[in-house]
């Protein structure tokens, strides 16, 4: 997915900058030729296309706002997850861990959403559905002796990381998941992309509800 | 042993007390996120007279003369108003920056140079209008002809009125390099108003 390029008043600037060239250059070649007008207006709308879609690979990875703390006794976790939070393999890493440092888990649940629904920006029921997981997640969490807090994320997993490490200085983020050929995010590839996306130290955690449950 | 969770919307679900609070991404302040969303709609309806336009243009059976016999455009007095503004957000650009490096007086003469040379490129346009030698209810082209400078003009006007207000309050001290949102909001807005007579002169003047 690209991002919004605009995020700036220098961002507007620049982008006034390239409507000028841009423009100037179709006025140039229509001046010439309708047709040639037409083509150099074709060529530079895929190029500023291609460009735009481009911009996300290009930028550099994201660290954490939060500047972590030199106290070697703490340990911040910024775990990500969806249905798979109170999983034993996810307790079992958490509790690895922070052996011998107390730790701090900050659980992230997007607020997963049908693209319809996201695009009509009917999020409320996904969002009220995220918190419901997130209480009962924090709760077994809690019952395991683990310290932790949480909140509701964008329903975008990526998106709901960087968000989270804005305001929490994580020391590494724990993604949970279901196992292969259940998992949506394994499928999109969502641990490879916040390996690519993030400054921070990467675990994946597979958890098998069914296996538990059996 | 502590677990909480920090959302507060799910006490205002259960309460019942209002909507739940505002979701904030991390990627945009939500003034300047306010401010491009309402450019977009301002896109929208810019893209709205372009299809009117276009649309004349492309099924007028004098096609593809343009314009139409009879109707002459001041191209060369349109350009240099189009070098007015687009160096009206040069200096715009050059006040933000100066304000960022906490050089005050950059800033007012940024702001200062920008609002008159807005002034100017709204009065040139006036003056346009009483000269061109047709009217809105001259066919289909001077409709929208005068729909879409119109509009322009109207948005020109907007943009100045804020920045007469971000210039009173530059001379007020209102503005430090940390705190320059009243500025920077109205620089967003002024790009956009640039970028949109650019397609216009583009569009109706030169191709």
């Amino acid at each position: 997915m690209a991002r919004n390029p605009f995020r700036s008043e220098a961002d507007a600037y620049r982008f006034l900058l390239l409507t000028i060239g841009y423009f100037a250059l179709i006025v140039a070649a229509a001046s010439l030729n309708r047709w040639v007008g037409l083509a150099v207006f074709a060529i530079l709308s895929a190029l500023v296309l291609w460009r735009w879609l481009g911009t996300r690979s290009a930028e550099p990875p994201v660290r954490p706002a939060v500047p972590l703390r030199s106290d070697d006794a703490e340990r911040h976790i910024l775990v990500i997850a969806n249905e798979t939070v109170g999983g034993d393999e996810l307790l079992a890493v958490l509790e690895q861990r922070s052996e011998g440092v107390r730790e701090e888990v900050f659980v992230v649940v997007p607020a997963l959403n049908s693209p319809v629904r996201h695009w009509a920006s009917d999020e409320d029921g996904a969002r009220a559905a995220a918190q419901r997981r997130l209480q009962t997640s924090l709760e077994r969490l809690a019952a395991a002796g683990v310290d932790a807090r949480g909140e509701v994320g964008d329903g975008d997993p990526l998106q709901a990381m960087e968000d989270a490490l804005r305001t929490f200085g994580a020391d590494e983020i724990v993604i949970s998941t279901h196992p292969e050929g259940r998992s949506h995010w394994l499928e999109r590839n969502v641990v490879g992309a916040a390996r690519d996306r993030f400054d921070v130290p990467i675990t994946h955690v597979v958890v098998d509800l069914e296996a538990e449950a059996s | 042993m502590s677990a909480h969770a920090e959302h507060a919307a799910h006490e205002h679900a259960g309460h019942g007390h209002g909507p739940p609070i505002a979701n904030q991404s991390s990627r945009i302040e939500p003034p300047v996120l306010g401010m491009f969303l309402f450019i977009a709609s301002e896109a929208m309806l810019f893209g709205a007279f372009f299809t009117a336009y276009f649309f004349v243009r492309v099924v007028n059976p004098e096609a593809p003369s343009w314009p139409l016999e009879g109707f002459h455009l001041p191209v060369f007095v349109a350009g240099v108003n189009t070098v007015i503004l687009v160096t009206s957000s040069f200096t715009m650009h050059w006040a933000l920056q100066s304000i960022k490096r906490g050089n005050r007086t950059g800033l007012k003469a940024g702001l200062v140079l920008t609002f008159m040379m807005g002034l100017a490129f709204l009065v040139t346009q006036m003056l346009e209008y009483a000269r061109i030698g047709f009217n809105p209810a001259d066919g289909s082209f001077g409709t929208i002809f005068y729909g879409l400078t119109g509009l322009h003009g109207a948005h020109v006007f907007v943009g100045l009125t804020l920045l007469a207000v971000a210039t009173v309050r530059a001379f007020r001290g209102h503005f430090t390099p940390e705190h320059h949102h009243g500025v920077e909001l109205p620089g967003i807005y002024w790009h956009f108003v640039d970028v949109m007579w650019i397609v216009v002169y583009a569009t109706i003047y030169l191709i």
